[in-house]
């Protein structure tokens, strides 16, 4: 069953599976942070509001909102 | 310093030319300091390296002119820094690019670095903050490294200038062509590779293009759809051209087979190669939970993380305060002062003493009034702004920076705004101490359009460095015993009104939808001394360059406005001439009857309560007539209960009176001056509007002189008043001692509502004219600027007008 980053649970391991269409630049922006398709992701925590959420990818932290984790679509490792 | 060595000549045969590449927060600009030297801010918040920066570092007989590229995590597009990084790389044709790689951050920084490499320029590899990744367990084959990307890398540590030597000399011997070098070429998998070699062989057939460029990158930059490449190659092209033909073929070719856009394809074939690097080359062992990760579980904390970023910015305010003027650290004359208190003493007292000697006219007026007073308000808070400069680059160096931007990035988005505004709104004063240029420059990391321009139209708003002066006064003056408290009450102030205003523009203006937020959270770094100091130095000094620069001679044109015309001066002289025959007459009639001799009783008089106020020497001992006055005066200022000696008495009761009498004719005579004067007809003009907000002529002066820069507005109150100094004896410490926080004091008409209407008028009105100019700059367009000080100048009226008029109907402000 596959969901995107944006509903995935906090501290669970998941692999990417597709980059959804849309997003325009910041598509490219996301490639270039290392989000690619077959890497994993760990949801490390989300802001005080709930958004935007901080993943551990390749080793390092990086912040993104739950729009544009809408946009990841992602499995259960 | 860089400026200098921007100057450098041209390059011989043994002067290299290093461009200085890698991701943001990968020690960078650290590395770059270590190698030359060179004096600019290290931050830790991606895309703080805006500018360009340049460096020249001798080594053996050979010299390199260092360029620091902007930190990027690729080159695409997608922001100024990488299309500045890549303009340098493909314009300067660099003899060697540096890579400075993050050895605890392997595998995206040689994302970066294959593109680097993809450029076809010579290149060196530095692997930094190499004691960080030891610690996390990270070992790095150094060797299969080298070999696996063909070209040479040297360990270093940039804050602990480790691996100079090697690195210096590998670049040396990178640039005499001694170390052979075999870039690494990723391979894109049969179809896209296919797709390069068509694109590749119309590239190199256009002579324009195939001189400048690298073929295969410009061939990939063509596939990512890269609109630069695209624009560019259109540039050169008077037409249509076969390579964009070409180009547009391949790509649709590659999205029918492979079901992806090329742009996807590449960066996953890249991050491959990346992932292939890492497991021949590097071993992980367990590292356990970070540091970072154990402070970020407090300071992200989804119920603490916004108390902390509160905390930290209260307490930011209390530590400048307290060091700057608030804890007497320095020895002085005998005692302990402050550094504001130094700072005054400079202005206030050592400066006009030098001055007493020049007989009163223009020139005096002009050095005393234009210059000290103007420049000497503006330097008294060199202290205050240094102060803030270094907390901000603590929090900057620290990496602290980029949660605050993660954790009210929500919170900024009800307004309009993202995450990534607090950067321009910090440096704007969000942190007290900043200042709106660099503020609306920071602007520049946000990528959307919409989010950008209400970013720059709100910054102005917030307390930059330049209104401090303009606050701290008038604390000092009407709320000095809640100086921290109303100083976070005006921050606080300042947010809401910018987040406000970027509301209420984002629903007019500037309208539009979401816009995209990704951004690293780079790991906590102990904050390098040496690095803070310097940057809170270097800031400090550009502020004081400003105060001589800008505002000495916006002080001098002031002085001038509100000096010329002179009034007429004969009415105020024959009122001094009747004090001083009534003196005259009184001590005539007393055993101080010898002081009378000669015509001078009025220097006498002047000269001995000069020295009495110990601004020179004492009076020379040959003139016996000043010697008993210096007593006189003594008993003025000690009261005049002598019932023993009526005479005594009488003459110090004459002497009162007279110096009462002289102190109200100046300051008649100044105020007169400056009604007289283009100043004060302008601002006698301006009055009936300014005084909804109870601002009376002085204020509208020196409103309209800070519009040249906010600073002017302290000097030009100081001047007003200033000129109508008379004479007050120091009292108190630092601000408190400031004489035109105690001739507002004073004033009957000053109150402490007047003051926030003032503070508030201030906080909001039209932003300086360099900000302005920036403004325009950066939005392409001087309709922004106009734009942007007549919304500011009239939100700032009306919230001046409301809160005066709302405290007088509460009976304040009296």
């Amino acid at each position: 069953m596959s969901r995107t980053l944006a509903e995935a649970a906090q501290g669970v391991s998941v692999r990417i599976t597709r980059m959804l269409p849309g997003g325009g630049a910041i598509r490219q922006r996301l490639l270039d942070m290392g989000v690619t398709k077959g890497t994993s992701l760990v949801v490390e925590r989300r802001a005080p509001l709930g958004d935007p959420i901080e993943v551990l990818v390749k080793g390092y932290h990086l912040a993104i909102r739950r729009n544009e984790a809408a946009l990841i679509e992602v499995d259960c490792e | 310093m860089s400026s200098e060595q921007l100057q450098a000549p041209p390059a011989s045969p043994m002067t290299f030319l290093v461009a200085v590449a890698g991701n943001p927060n990968a020690g960078k600009t650290t590395l770059f300091n270590m190698l030359t030297g060179a004096n600019h801010t290290v931050g830790n918040y991606p895309g703080v390296t805006v500018e360009r920066r340049e460096g020249m570092v001798a080594s053996g007989p050979c010299r390199l002119r260092m360029v620091d590229l902007p930190g990027t995590y690729s080159l695409t597009a997608y922001s100024m820094e990488e299309v500045v990084a890549r303009t340098v790389i493909v314009e300067e044709h660099p003899d060697i690019v540096l890579d400075v790689v993050d050895a605890s951050n392997l595998e995206r920084n040689l994302y970066l670095a294959m593109q680097l490499a993809e450029m076809e320029r010579p290149m060196v590899l530095a692997l930094n903050m190499h004691d960080i990744a030891v610690q996390r367990g990270i070992r790095i084959d150094m060797a299969k490294l080298s070999a696996y990307l063909g070209v040479p890398v040297v360990a270093t540590v940039g804050h602990r200038r480790s691996g100079r030597t090697e690195l210096l000399e590998t670049l040396v011997r990178t640039g005499r062509g001694e170390i052979p070098q075999e870039p690494l070429r990723v391979k894109y998998g049969a179809v896209i590779e296919e797709a390069i070699e068509a694109v590749a062989r119309t590239v190199a057939a256009d002579a324009a293009l195939s001189r400048v460029y690298s073929v295969r990158w410009l061939a990939v930059k063509l596939l990512e759809e890269d609109a630069r490449a695209v624009e560019r190659v259109r540039a050169e092209a008077d037409g249509p051209t076969p390579v964009l033909d070409a180009a547009q073929r391949q790509v649709a070719r590659i999205l029918a087979r492979e079901g992806e856009d090329p742009a996807t394809l590449i960066a996953e074939h890249r991050y491959g190669h990346a992932a292939g690097v890492m497991r021949d080359c590097v071993r992980v062992s367990d590292r356990g939970t970070t540091v970072t990760d154990a402070i970020d579980t407090i300071v992200c904390n989804r119920f603490l993380g916004l108390a902390v970023v509160a905390l930290v910015v209260f307490l930011t305010f209390k530590a400048t305060f307290v060091l700057a003027d608030g804890w007497r650290f320095i020895p002085w004359k005998g005692g302990w002062t402050t550094p504001v208190g130094v700072s005054a003493w400079f202005f206030e007292e050592l400066l006009p003493g030098l001055t007493v000697r020049m007989g009163p006219g223009p020139l005096r007026s002009l050095i005393d009034d234009g210059v000290i007073a103007g420049v000497g308000g503006v330097m008294g808070f060199v202290p205050l702004i240094f102060f803030m400069f270094l907390f901000l680059a603590l929090i900057e160096d620290s990496g602290y920076i980029a949660r605050i931007a993660f954790v009210l990035d929500r919170v900024l988005r009800v307004f309009g705004l993202q995450g990534k505004s607090i950067l321009a709104l910090i440096v704007s004063g969000g942190i007290a101490g900043g200042c709106a240029v660099p503020g609306v420059l920071a602007t520049r990391i946000l990528r959307e359009e919409k989010d950008r321009l209400t970013t720059m139209l709100v910054v102005p708003f917030m307390n930059c460095g330049a209104k401090m002066p303009v606050f701290a006064m008038l604390i000092a003056a009407f709320f000095s015993r809640w100086q921290g408290e109303m100083l976070w009450l005006l921050a606080a102030l300042s947010w809401c009104f910018a987040l406000l205003a970027a509301l209420l523009l984002r629903k007019t203006v500037v309208r539009g939808g979401q816009t995209p937020f990704v951004m690293e959270l780079p790991p906590y770094h102990i904050p390098v001394l040496r690095n803070i100091l310097r940057s809170a130095l270097e800031r400090s000094w550009m502020y004081i360059r400003k105060a001589g620069t800008v505002i000495l001679g916006v002080s001098i044109l002031l002085w001038a406005f509100m000096y010329f015309p002179r009034s007429d001066a004969r009415v105020f002289e024959a009122r001094r001439t009747a004090a001083e025959t009534a003196l005259r007459t009184h001590l005539e009639t007393t055993r101080f009857a010898h002081l009378t001799a000669g015509a001078g009783l009025r220097d006498t008089v002047q000269a001995a309560r000069d020295a009495v106020e110990d601004r020179t020497e004492a009076a020379r001992p040959d003139q016996a007539q000043a010697r008993s006055l210096p007593e006189l005066l003594a008993r003025c200022a000690r009261g005049l209960d002598r019932p023993d000696d009526p005479e005594l008495q009488r003459a110090a009761e004459a002497l009162a009176r007279y110096l009462e009498a002289i102190d109200a004719i100046g300051a008649d005579e100044a105020r007169e001056r400056l009604l007289h004067s283009f100043a004060g007809r302008l601002g006698r003009f301006l009055e009936p509007l300014a005084s909804w907000a109870g601002f009376d002529w002085r204020d509208s002066i020196a409103l309209i002189g800070g519009v040249a820069a906010k600073e002017v507005i302290v000097s030009t109150l100081g001047m007003a008043y200033h000129m109508g100094h008379a004479g007050q004896t120091a009292e108190g410490t630092g601000y408190q001692s400031l004489p035109l926080v105690r001739a507002l004091r004073a004033d009957p008409d000053w109150n402490a509502l007047r003051a926030l209407a003032l503070i508030l008028f201030v906080m909001l009105y039209a932003p300086c004219l360099v900000t302005v100019i920036t403004i325009a700059r950066e939005s392409g367009s001087w309709r922004w600027a106009a734009f942007s000080t007549c919304y500011s100048t009239a939100l700032a009226f009306a919230v001046a007008v409301l809160v005066y008029r709302v405290g007088l109907l509460f009976g304040l402000g009296t």
